[in-house]
């Protein structure tokens, strides 16, 4: 019931919202929603192995991980909101609100479904619901990028169906297509359909997380979307579309296949790094400089599942932080973009001074972001190279560390400017609404928490998840 | 005289051809709904025994992919002042012949695809050809509109390939990524729209303003 609940509350109160209320009656069903969200996730966390639908749906520690990330990181985009519709009262809120919650209820089912083809239909749902808030300014630079994405998502995601289908064909025994059944009788299905399965998995869902080279959307997208969508985007979907590559991987590792997988994710991760460390250095632009760091947390996460061991472990750490961390640093710029009217880091100078918590919540970000301590990225990271290293992979470690580094250097650099530099004329002191500054605050302060102290159910639920991809807890 | 399933199949391959080598656009969309019809048809051909399960499935498929979506993608380029694809990146025969290398490929490869109990042996690789061709037109081809009915082909050779698991898979989740597919070229339709509006042109070729 929980679980049905989960999902088709965001579709009834985005229908609802639809209808046409008042504003202030949709924006309390946007947080509303989004609070009973996260309370029914919070109640999950104390009922583990929950399943309805016959098995289709079900409760698992991965599962649960990535609904956690999207539940928390919605409630903060969702009270952002509040603050970045009323600057924007010109623009139907109608259908802005109805799609965040559309793309609530697809991650749920994502996140929740266990039957792989019903996980598919969510993470199409995902990225058709975010579309029409790319298109939000509705002009040709944001037409532009809702092509792309359309296009590129949809031919990925396309192939992922091919992969799924691949997948229900290599089944000779149990339940076609659950979860389960697929992992408890791995070692019968038929290898080389299982493979190109995975092949297909591993480009469509790695198109949707934005792995490099299937990258090229990602940039135009987040730059031209407005920043809490892109927030969203980069927290909360590359988290779902991480969830659809885990699942195959879980069951790669159930069949003895670890070593078919490990070239490809290691090949596809370190061009992940690579690419984004090249265009971050020279970036001009505040978002786009995002989302390229975006496509270097998505190579790190292919690359701690090819290390596999403690390294899984550390993938799902990472995950969490990953997805936070982004929703904060997003909505910082978010702020920036709503004083200075531009992304551009050029024209963009002095933002401790004019919007101080916009300021501190921009450089609290770089750093979270970038795995500096005393943040959770940091404790994630070291996870992952210490596995890397102890699993005979020191080359690797030593690539990741040189990339980290430059990406550090590039990220701080545009950053700290924009935030310490002097501006070209002073400008009047911006008005931090509560709702604009509350959400980032929060992000921020767990993603601190998540660096300092680990909770013992939450360390319990990561060590799980990462046994379940065929690695252990430190 | 070869099954009906199989014939069916064969017109499926032909239909993408007629894609790749027409120019007019309305002509790739009349191509896209004929081809729907078609595949509305293979799964009772292919299952014989009228099961509301299949039923079903012929006449979402219809209803979906040989008049809904045909009728959107025609409203949308029903103001476009430019009805021909113009300049394809490579030439129509060269992509006919391309098509043509796909289609031999899908055939010397499907053998080595051990599917157990196919209905036909023609399925496998007449679903990768179509898969090819689809992102062949999505690819070499700049009027948006066109594009979007490559993806639509690229979706029908995936559908074709889940024919054959038609009974495994259950009827909701076929519904399911009908539906996703619907919304999607539904929203495809709409930004087609826009280009048109915003740029007088449908050629995606223009949209060059985003890049580092």
């Amino acid at each position: 019931m929980l679980l049905f609940l989960l999902i088709l509350l965001p579709v009834a109160a985005g229908l609802l919202a639809y209808l046409g209320p008042a504003p202030r009656t949709r924006n309390a069903l946007l947080v509303g929603t989004a609070a009973l969200h996260t309370a029914g996730v919070a109640l999950l966390w104390r009922r583990p192995g929950l399943a309805a639908a016959g098995g289709w749906l079900a409760v698992d520690p991965l599962g649960l991980t990535v609904l956690t990330i999207v539940s928390v990181l919605f409630l903060a985009v969702a009270t952002y909101a509040l603050g970045f519709l009323r600057l924007e009262r010109q623009r139907g809120g109608r259908v802005f609100v109805t799609c965040l919650l559309g793309f609530l209820a697809a991650a749920s089912l994502v996140a929740l479904a266990h039957h792989l083809a019903l996980v598919w239909i969510g993470m199409e749902a995902t990225t058709l619901s975010l579309a029409p808030l790319v298109f939000h300014r509705h002009d040709r630079r944001s037409l532009e990028a809702v092509w792309k994405y359309l296009v590129l998502s949809s031919v990925g995601i396309g192939l992922a169906l091919l992969g799924t289908f691949f997948l229900a064909s290599a089944q000779v025994q149990g339940r076609p297509l659950i979860l389960e059944d697929l992992v408890r009788y791995a070692g019968s299905l038929q290898p080389g359909l299982l493979r190109g399965s995975f092949i297909f998995l591993l480009v469509g869902y790695g198109t949707k997380m934005g792995l490099a080279p299937l990258h090229a959307w990602k940039p135009d997208t987040y730059g031209e979307a407005p920043s809490l969508v892109a927030g969203l985007m980069a927290g909360a979907l590359t988290s779902c579309a991480f969830l659809g590559l885990a699942r195959a991987v879980s069951i790669m590792t159930a069949a003895g296949q670890s070593e078919f997988m490990r070239p490809p994710l290691l090949a596809i991760g370190i061009v992940s790094m690579v690419v984004s460390a090249a265009f971050i250095i020279g970036q001009t632009d505040l978002k786009r400089l995002l989302a390229y760091s975006s496509v270097e947390h998505m190579g790190i996460l292919v690359l701690a599942l090819a290390i596999g061991g403690v390294g899984s472990y550390g993938a799902m750490l990472h995950l969490i932080n990953n997805g936070l961390a982004k929703g904060l640093t997003f909505l910082a710029v978010g702020n920036v973009v709503i004083f200075y009217r531009t992304s551009e880091a050029a024209a963009i100078r002095g933002v401790l001074q004019r919007a101080p918590w916009t300021g501190v919540l921009l450089i609290v970000g770089l750093f979270a972001i970038t795995g500096s301590p005393p943040f959770g990225m940091f404790v994630s990271e070291l996870t992952i190279l210490g596995a890397a290293i102890r699993g005979g992979f020191v080359w690797l470690a030593v690539i990741m560390i040189v990339l980290l580094a430059i990406i550090f250097v590039g990220m701080a650099r545009m950053i700290l400017d924009v935030a310490y530099g002097k501006p070209a004329e002073p400008g009047e002191p911006a008005a931090e609404s509560r709702s604009l500054i509350a959400g980032p605050l929060v992000l921020a302060a767990i993603v601190l928490m998540l660096g300092l102290y680990l909770p013992a159910p939450l360390r319990a639920v990561l060590g799980e998840a990462a046994r379940a991809l065929g690695g252990s807890a430190p | 005289m070869q099954p009906l399933h199989d014939v069916i199949l064969l017109l499926v391959v032909l239909t993408n051809f007629w894609v790749l080598g027409t120019t007019r656009l309305s002509a790739t969309i009349r191509a896209t709904a004929v081809q729907g019809a078609l595949l509305a048809a293979l799964p009772i051909a292919l299952y014989p025994g009228f099961s509301p399960h299949i039923l079903g499935l012929a006449a979402g498929t219809f209803a979906v992919k040989a008049v809904l979506l045909p009728y959107l993608l025609s409203r949308a380029i029903r103001e476009a002042a430019v009805r021909r694809e113009i300049e394809p990146l490579i030439g129509f025969a060269a992509s006919m012949l391309l098509g043509a290398v796909a289609v031999a490929l899908a055939f010397s490869v499907a053998p080595r695809l051990p599917l157990p109990d196919l209905p036909t042996r023609v399925l496998v690789p007449v679903s990768l050809s179509t898969v090819v061709i689809g992102l062949l037109v999505l690819t070499t081809r700049s009027k948006a509109l066109t594009q979007v009915v490559g993806y639509l082909i690229l979706e029908n050779g995936i559908y074709v390939f889940g024919l054959s698991q038609v009974e495994r898979v259950p009827f909701l989740v076929e519904i399911g990524v009908l539906l996703d597919i619907f919304v999607g070229v539904f929203i495809m339709g709409i930004v087609v729209f826009h280009i048109n509006r915003d740029f007088d042109s449908l050629d995606s070729t223009r949209l060059t303003e985003l890049r580092d």
